[in-house]
């Protein structure tokens, strides 16, 4: 059981960006992923996730065996994918509650439908546990939200969806310590031994609060460096720069 | 980063879903005027109605009225000019009279409206309905708490007849004859349509609510709907529309006129889900009297052609005027919608809000007119319109008319288009919604404060339809 990418190549207008990069992430793990601005890291969050901008070039990604590439965004969402995007999108007029709800929805079998007050009891708990105040649920999706409240809001519809494997893009940019520790108590308490995570940052304080078991490290749309957690603290004194005489060597 | 949705080969037109209102009855008219129109027509629609005199002679005016005026092609579609009225029947009736009593309703009628949902929604939550199936009212009740306070709701024939002394010194003053082609056209075929008075003070609680009905192909139906809310007196009256979808283009074109007298409150809701090849062509007008409101709360969502532009007179001081509007135009549609606010008085004000969905090939145009002369102070409007093009060959258009004289008014427009950004819809399916729930969600957001105004019953019936109509959208 896990998110496997293999020999992953991907390009944008042309431009190559991933060039065979492999990684595996076995359920009930934590894999951080470092790297320099540039080096594709956005880029793979989007790709796994199916963003049509992307165009795969070669090697594949399958989730439980399953080949991702071949299933539409919302199917791969529905067979337990979930992206916290780095710069979730507005939806305007659409409250949080529905937005989630419809979220939920989408997963029932046909004809099935929500239980609305067992809904609200668990969004409401779900809140409560990221300090999200209840007045939330009637905001337009992500309009008007603080850096910090956008993140909260990601972390809560990953609670709320419970999803197999988490792809977090950045999770921790724009965010006080404060608001970290929050988030970072929320992305703990999904760990079990079912769900694997795949956390992207260009820091490493984000893994003094979600300790990873695993550090790869990014450069050039290749993992160039994987080893433990000390991986990344080594990367905070040293910087990214070290890396550049080890690019060649990878793959 | 905000982007058209391109469209792909798959992305092209989509299917409108009318389902609920495409059946037809075979017809059994009783009386039918043929097709075409001359003052021979005219005299039959009369003699069938037993119209008295003077809308004999008010009719065969209109009629010389409509022949002298060209088509507004100069400055609106030309798709105007397929309209044939050498083919277009203009009376059909069974003859019956319209009943109180549901029970009593022809068979085929009756399960028409039925099958629409009325009148299980008067039973639910309505305080009177009139249903008009092709030109005359099939059935008509008014809640006996409402009768004993003095509202009149009647249809336009009963009206004018029974109630000559109030329907006449209003009939065709707040919208002349002569004000278009086709509100002269209605005045001189027209049947149907609701009369309601409202008498001194008398608040009704509950909505009064028409529907109208087109059965028969090639058919013209134009009803005529006067209502005046006396003094004080505040009611909410809602319309519906549907018809089968025929294989040739039918017309519909009512002429509504709305006064409000001295502190009256009047609404008028109405949402058209016309099948897409009715050419809906409606003048919708009110007068407000001294610290009165209008308000029109329309909704487009059918029809081939609709060029509708509800407006309010504030002809006293302190007098309201409102027009919110929704639009959806489809691959084939073309909704020409608008608002006109004609500030007659000091202190008047008047709001326009108005949003728009263009789908596919689908067209929205919206015109605005506000018009504040020199020698008035105080007055002030606000106009917001906004469109959403959902794919890359949808069409929108704005053609805002204000007229501000003088020094001492505020106005002020706002306006937007605006795109369901790709990444919004990728958002969206990020969380498991497919291509089409996710477009149906941000469309209902879109237009989610304006379906709010709507009654509780048409809003679910709204959001509804607009899932059907996105669900296609997209491959």
């Amino acid at each position: 059981m896990s998110l496997v990418i293999t020999n992953l190549q991907a390009a944008i207008d042309g431009n190559d960006i991933l060039k065979g990069l492999s990684l595996e992430v076995p359920a009930g793990e934590v894999h951080a992923l470092m790297g320099p601005n540039g080096s594709g890291k956005s880029t793979l969050a989007k790709v796994i996730a199916g963003h049509e901008d992307y165009e795969v070039t070669g090697g594949t990604v399958t989730m439980d065996g399953e080949d991702l590439l071949d299933l539409g965004i919302d199917e791969r969402s529905r067979a337990g994918l979930f992206l916290a995007f780095q710069y979730p999108a507005e939806v305007p007029g659409v409250t949080m509650a529905n937005f989630i709800r419809a979220a939920r929805q989408a997963r029932l079998p046909e004809g099935e439908e929500i239980d609305a007050v067992a809904y609200y009891k668990e969004l409401y708990e779900k809140m409560d546990q990221l300090g999200i105040d209840r007045r939330f649920t009637s905001r337009s999706v992500n309009e008007g939200f603080s850096g910090g409240e956008k993140k909260r809001n990601e972390v809560l519809q990953m609670m709320m969806l419970e999803p197999g494997y988490c792809v977090m893009d950045e999770t921790d940019s724009g965010l006080d310590i404060d608001a970290l520790k929050v988030v970072a108590s929320g992305v703990n308490s999904m760990r079990s031994p079912g769900r694997g995570f795949l956390v992207i940052t260009h820091y490493q304080r984000l893994l003094d609060y979600i300790e990873p078991d695993y550090v790869h490290v990014l450069a050039d749309g290749q993992i160039v460096r994987s080893g433990s957690k000390e991986l990344a603290l080594e990367l905070e004194q040293k910087g990214y720069d070290f890396l550049k005489e080890e690019v060649p060597v990878a793959g | 980063m905000s982007k058209a949705v391109l469209d792909s080969g798959t992305q092209a037109a989509i299917d409108i879903d009318q389902s609920k209102g495409d059946f037809s009855y075979p017809e059994s008219h009783k009386y039918d005027a043929g097709c075409g129109l001359s003052p021979a027509t005219i005299d039959y629609i009369c003699d069938v109605k037993e119209d008295p005199d003077w809308v004999r002679k008010f009719r065969h005016r209109a009629l010389k009225t409509f022949l002298g005026k060209p088509m507004p092609t100069h400055w609106a579609t030309k798709d105007l000019e397929n309209i044939d009225f050498d083919i277009i029947r203009y009376y059909l009736s069974d003859g019956a009279k319209p009943t109180r009593s549901w029970d009593e309703v022809p068979d085929d009628i009756k399960e028409t409206f039925e099958r629409l949902g009325i009148p299980e929604q008067e039973r639910a939550f309505l305080a009177g309905v009139e249903a008009q199936y092709d030109s005359e009212a099939a059935y008509s009740n008014v809640k006996e708490e409402i009768e004993k306070d003095g509202v009149i709701f009647v249809n336009s024939t009963e009206g004018l007849k029974e109630y000559e002394e109030i329907f006449r010194p209003w009939f065709g003053k707040v919208i002349p004859t002569g004000d278009n082609k086709f509100s002269a056209l209605n005045s001189a075929v027209f049947s149907g349509g609701s009369f309601i008075y409202v008498p001194k003070g008398v608040k009704v609680r509950h909505p009064l609510q028409a529907y109208f009905r087109i059965n028969s192909e090639n058919f013209g139906q134009f009803e005529r709907t006067l209502i005046i809310c006396d003094e004080g007196s505040e009611l909410t009256y809602m319309e519906g529309c549907t018809a089968p979808k025929f294989e040739t283009a039918t017309l519909h074109s009512a002429v509504v006129e709305l006064v409000a007298m001295k502190d009256a409150k009047l609404q008028y809701i109405m949402v058209q889900n016309w099948s897409d090849n009715v050419f809906n062509l409606v003048t919708k007008r009110g007068i407000a009297h001294e610290n009165a409101e209008v308000r029109w709360i329309d909704c487009n969502i059918g029809s081939r052609l609709t060029m509708k532009y509800p407006g309010v007179v504030m002809k006293g001081r302190r007098a309201r005027g409102e027009v919110i509007s929704i639009a959806l135009a489809n691959s084939g549609q073309h909704q020409d919608t608008g608002a006109k606010m004609i500030h007659a008085a000091d202190e008047t004000t008047s709001n326009v809000v108005s949003k728009s969905i263009s789908v596919g090939k689908g067209r929205s145009t919206y015109r605005g007119q506000v018009h504040i002369p020199k020698h008035l102070k105080g007055c002030r409007n606000n106009t917001e319109c906004d469109a959403l093009l959902i794919n890359a060959n949808s069409r929108t258009d704005t053609y805002p008319a204000i007229t501000v004289r003088g020094n001492q008014h505020a106005t002020q427009h706002e306006a937007s288009v605006s795109q369901v950004s790709e990444e919004m819809l990728f958002y969206l399916q990020q969380r498991g919604l497919s291509e089409g729930e996710a477009m149906s969600l941000a469309v209902n957001g879109f237009v989610n404060d304006l379906v709010r105004e709507f009654p509780m019953e048409y809003s679910v019936e709204l959001k509804r339809l607009i899932e059907l109509e996105m669900e296609g959208s997209v491959g």
